[in-house]
């Protein structure tokens, strides 16, 4: 069996902020890591390969330092990785990041299933999976806790929020994971050594065969029109004073105002 | 084909068992206020697939739809992508509508980017808001980067501009009984996909109360330090009859099951009470919370943006502050 996990670099903290002269995201000091989903995405992949035999080659799209996402993910136990890199790809959304992402399923070929993470961090819209689905022709099965793979046939579990759904799937098809389904495991040293030796393809659009009319910012339906700080919404908040002892007597107080007692 | 041939507002009409979800009213409500603000020409039209649901035209128009447009095949009875998808890009390319709203809903974020792909368009995930800007472009705002920046989203010279919409941000409007408006029903054709089937459901089994259905909440964040101190938490939500919650960091460190984690990637939630405990307020949470009828926040920091929507608060540290406060409680209940 052959998967294709898709990894996304994203910044390790919640804690972004504009820069108020210049309005634009102030990225120093921030860390990149793995996407956290998209961990559980190689974790599934390997426990399927650990089940069933086959390889596991692990995708990012990003410029160069999006490699340390594939490092992470070869020292984890994937066979090989491919990190797609040109500046041509900057600046896409969803549609113009789903159709290279498929470009690359469709010139590795022959993958039985395809793996990515519920949604990414950062932006958070859970588009990718199913637009990549979408350019290959291929059924997708969201928010996947459990998977099985019987005849050709992907058994999956959805979670969903009043139930579980079982869903039963031809591969080739793509699934995306919840944090649910695993506990991603920790790369060990000899795996780390074994990583340098794997194979490592880097693809730019051309090499995908991409229509530079559906690439980066031209080939991007939607534009981000400005970014800005949430406006403040209540300034006049009733703050209690004193020490633990009024503070806690005051408190209780309003609860009891409330009801509540 | 230019932008300036489509026309009209469409919102997906998720249904499940021939039960309407309460997003769709909700998109419906900010489509009549986005109408206006478009200058009063856009038809409000809800678009519902399935098998027998030309009967929910009455519902959808009492919620403020001017148009129903039933989609209906035995192959449609059951939500399944790809079929699903086919119809909607087929009916979309037909009618041309110039806005097309989904609920942010599993089933309207597994659905609509298969649409969106098919109608090479483009499609802003889990809005919070719509609006008109002072350009006159419909612009969608989402949260970023961890919830401290907003960005307007926009979709400048594709149609149908589509969005997904979180659950809860808007209000449905009353029902007005025996409202009227065009229905159109459609017998498109489409095959089942025998490549997914949905073998078996099962009902989730939860500990305690769904937040949704909470009218109190005791909710922690980040600033929690340790289980011992989110069980003080618990023993508070308990006196004051409520459960406990919390913001995405415990979820993550795995103090509380998804279930109970509040914001935009959990549980939008509208309780009477809810009492903030170092949680600092991200604007996924805020969105999450923010129509709370009575906030009550505990924060060590007075710059916090979660006193933007706190009604009353304490700037304390919780470690020392709680068991006070249980104490006091438990002294004037006598207990």
């Amino acid at each position: 069996m052959k998967t294709l996990v898709f990894v996304k670099q994203v910044p390790d903290t919640d804690d972004v902020k504009l820069d108020p002269k210049t309005g634009n995201i102030m990225r120093e000091g921030v860390q990149s890591v793995i996407n956290p989903f998209d961990a559980n995405g190689v974790e599934t992949a390997l426990q399927l390969k650990e089940k069933y035999g086959g390889s596991v080659i692990a995708i990012s799209m990003g410029p160069p330092q999006a490699d340390d996402v594939l490092k992470k993910s070869l020292a984890m136990g994937c066979d090989e990785s491919v990190l797609i890199s040109d500046r041509a790809l900057g600046g896409a959304d969803t549609l113009a990041t789903g159709y290279p992402l498929a470009k690359a399923a469709e010139k590795i070929g022959d993958y039985d299933l395809i793996i990515c993470g519920r949604h990414a961090t950062d932006a958070e819209t859970a588009q990718t999976g199913p637009i990549i689905a979408a350019f290959l022709g291929i059924p997708h099965v969201t928010l996947v806790d459990k998977v099985e793979i019987e005849d050709g046939w992907a058994v999956c579990r959805r979670m969903l929020p009043d139930r579980y759904e079982t869903v039963k799937v031809k591969l080739p098809a793509l699934i995306t994971v919840c944090a649910e389904i695993n506990s991603p495991r920790y790369p060990t040293p000899m795996n780390i050594m074994k990583a340098l030796k794997k194979p490592r393809a880097v693809w730019n659009a051309e090499e995908l065969g991409c229509d530079p009319s559906m690439i980066g910012i031209p080939g991007s339906p939607s534009s981000n029109k400005k970014i800005f700080e949430p406006p403040k919404r209540n300034t006049d908040t009733r703050f209690f004073e004193g020490d633990t002892e009024a503070l806690a007597r005051a408190i209780v107080d309003a609860l009891e105002a409330e009801k509540l007692i | 084909m230019t932008k300036e041939d489509y026309s009209g507002i469409w919102v997906f009409a998720e249904q499940e068992a021939g039960v309407i979800s309460p997003t769709t009213f909700e998109l419906l409500a900010k489509s009549i206020d986005l109408k206006a603000k478009l200058g009063g020409k856009d038809e409000i039209t809800a678009v519902v697939l399935g098998d027998n649901v030309a009967a929910l035209a009455d519902t959808l128009f009492s919620y403020g739809a001017e148009k129903v447009i039933a989609a209906e095949n035995a192959n449609l009875a059951v939500y399944s992508a790809r079929p699903y998808a086919k119809v909607l890009k087929e009916l979309s390319e037909k009618y041309l509508p110039s806005i097309f709203l989904f609920p942010a809903s599993p089933q309207g974020r597994d659905l609509a980017p298969r649409v969106m792909c098919d109608l090479r368009t483009g499609l802003t995930a889990d809005a919070i808001d719509l609006d008109i800007d002072e350009d006159g472009v419909f612009v969608q705002t989402t949260p970023n980067f961890g919830g401290n920046i907003l960005s307007h989203i926009c979709i400048m010279e594709k149609r149908p501009q589509m969005v997904t919409v979180h659950p809860k941000v808007f209000s449905p409007i009353a029902p007005i009984a025996g409202a009227k408006g065009e229905l159109i029903v459609e017998k498109p054709e489409v095959e089942a996909d025998d490549c997914y089937t949905v073998i078996g459901t099962e009902k989730r089994v939860f500990e305690g109360k769904p937040i949704a259905d909470c009218s109190v909440l005791v909710s922690g964040g980040r600033g929690i330090k340790s289980e011992e101190d989110l069980a003080q938490l618990r023993e508070l939500a308990e006196l004051l009859g409520g459960e406990l919650a919390s913001s995405r960091p415990l979820v993550d460190n795995g103090w509380l099951p998804h279930e109970k984690q509040i914001g935009q990637s959990g549980t939008t939630v509208k309780p009477d009470f809810i009492l903030n405990i170092a949680v600092s307020g991200s604007v996924q949470y805020l969105a999450g919370m923010q129509n709370a009828k009575c906030i009550m926040s505990i924060n060590n920091f007075r710059e916090a943006p979660i006193w933007d929507v706190s009604h009353y608060g304490a700037v304390a540290d919780y470690s020392k502050l709680i068991p006070a406060v249980i104490a006091e409680i438990r002294r004037r209940k006598g207990l």
